[in-house]
């Protein structure tokens, strides 16, 4: 139902624009040339008046401003390229700065060492002289205590043996006899006694 | 009702009639869509070069790409010589185009679809460009009809062709983009009628068509400017660097 209305109204709309149109077009008002000077005189003035403004006013200024913000960003651009290459070179130079004083570091952490080193050397050397001297004298006097030890056994030996026989005998022994048979003694066994 | 579809092309008088001696130059509505797509480019290229910021505000990079874009198409196409026409061939394109859009408003009047604007402009170009090239190249300038290595018996013909070519360039580029603006206003407004005549029952289908057709004509408006242009140049081109 609804379709056969939609298709009707289509049809008959249709042939009564077609008539309404056949009916009204009377050709083109383009081709009328009642205002055609008209038409020509406003366009000769308006498209005039537009091209002397814009080419006189309006053009240069845009073409200035693009230039302007040409050259702008091309110097700003220089400036960036500047301002990297001297940080480059600053970089290089804090690099060169820092290789300096790491070696400067090393040499002087080396020195140090070597210092050190040769100040316990040379005081281990003073002090193994000393510990030598003091072993040396400790030997001469051993030697010295060693030689004079049997003389003093000896007169320890003639004393108490003449004390000895004193209580023994109760009579006074000559003291040169003893320390004869003491001499002869350690003549003759002197070295089991003293290990010589 | 559906009306005519050609009385949106008719010329009238907007108030007193103004005549010059025999010829009526009265203001009309053409005349008033004339001044008022003028006024339009410069109030906007008159904002978009007041000031000059490194980041461009919207107007100012719509003069701007403006600017570069007719710019790029003159250089491409005519070379370097053509710059001191960059002015003219600018203005030419932005009031095509300007006239083109305006008639797109509905209930406005379409300036460029009248074939005695597009004519004047054609007919200016063709004489402008004529004139350059045999300033430019006095006499040599008809070397144009002369095609080099075409065989000596075709080449009576071949000028010939050459000549009515040359010499039907203002009536095609007039009639190119006269006829273009007429036929997509005719269109819409047929197609508009239609929408009111078939009601709200089949009025969608028009309706909907109409709606497309809009877009495909605000294309055509700016193909039709950007073609006119580019044309001039191309005319241009063959008058500043003579190939042939």
């Amino acid at each position: 139902m609804f379709k056969k209305i939609f298709l009707y109204s289509l049809i008959t709309n249709f042939f009564f624009t077609k008539k309404i149109f056949a009916a009204e077009s009377g050709g083109m008002p383009q081709l009328d040339p009642e205002f055609w000077i008209s038409q020509i005189f406003w366009l000769v003035l308006t498209f005039g008046v537009l091209y002397i403004v814009l080419s006189k006013l309006i053009l240069p200024k845009i073409s200035a401003n693009l230039e302007l913000r040409k050259s702008q960003i091309q110097e700003n651009i220089e400036a960036a390229e500047k301002q990297r290459e001297s940080s480059e070179a600053k970089l290089k130079e804090f690099d060169g700065i820092i290789l300096k004083s790491k070696i400067e570091a090393k040499n002087i952490f080396k020195d140090a060492r070597e210092k050190v080193i040769k100040n316990i050397n040379s005081k281990k050397e003073t002090l193994d002289k000393q510990i030598d001297d003091e072993i040396k004298k400790a030997e001469v006097e051993i030697d010295t205590l060693r030689q004079s030890a049997p003389e003093k056994i000896n007169k320890i030996a003639v004393v108490t043996s003449t004390e000895i026989l004193k209580k023994l005998i109760g009579a006074e022994v000559n003291n040169s006899s003893i320390s004869a048979i003491v001499d002869d003694l350690v003549k003759k066994n002197g070295d089991k006694y003293y290990g010589h | 009702m559906a009306a005519n579809p050609m009385t949106q092309f008719e010329v009238y008088r907007i108030g007193p009639e103004i005549k010059v001696g025999a010829f009526d130059i009265s203001f009309t509505n053409a005349s008033l869509f004339m001044v008022i797509s003028s006024l339009a480019i410069l109030i906007i290229f008159n904002l978009g070069s007041k000031k000059n910021s490194i980041l461009p505000n919207k107007i100012q990079l719509l003069a701007e790409l403006s600017y570069s874009f007719v710019s790029k198409m003159i250089s491409d196409t005519a070379g370097s010589k053509a710059k001191p026409y960059f002015s003219f061939i600018f203005s030419l394109f932005m009031f095509v185009l300007f006239c083109n859009m305006f008639g797109m408003i509905p209930y406005t009047f379409t300036v460029t679809s009248h074939i005695i604007v597009t004519f004047i402009l054609a007919a200016f170009i063709f004489i402008g460009v004529t004139v350059i090239g045999f300033i430019k190249h006095g006499f040599g300038y008809l070397k144009l009809f002369v095609p080099s290595g075409v065989p000596i018996v075709l080449l009576p013909l071949i000028v010939v062709i050459e000549i009515i070519s040359y010499l039907s360039r203002p009536i095609s580029l007039s009639v190119r983009l006269f006829a273009n603006m007429m036929a997509g206003h005719t269109m819409m407004k047929v197609f508009g009628g239609f929408v009111v005549s078939l009601g709200i029952v089949g009025g969608w289908l028009p309706l909907s068509f109409s709606v497309a057709l809009t877009g495909l004509e605000i294309l055509v408006a700016f193909l039709q400017a950007y073609v006119f242009a580019i044309l001039t140049c191309i005319y241009l081109n063959d008058a500043l660097n003579l190939h042939h």
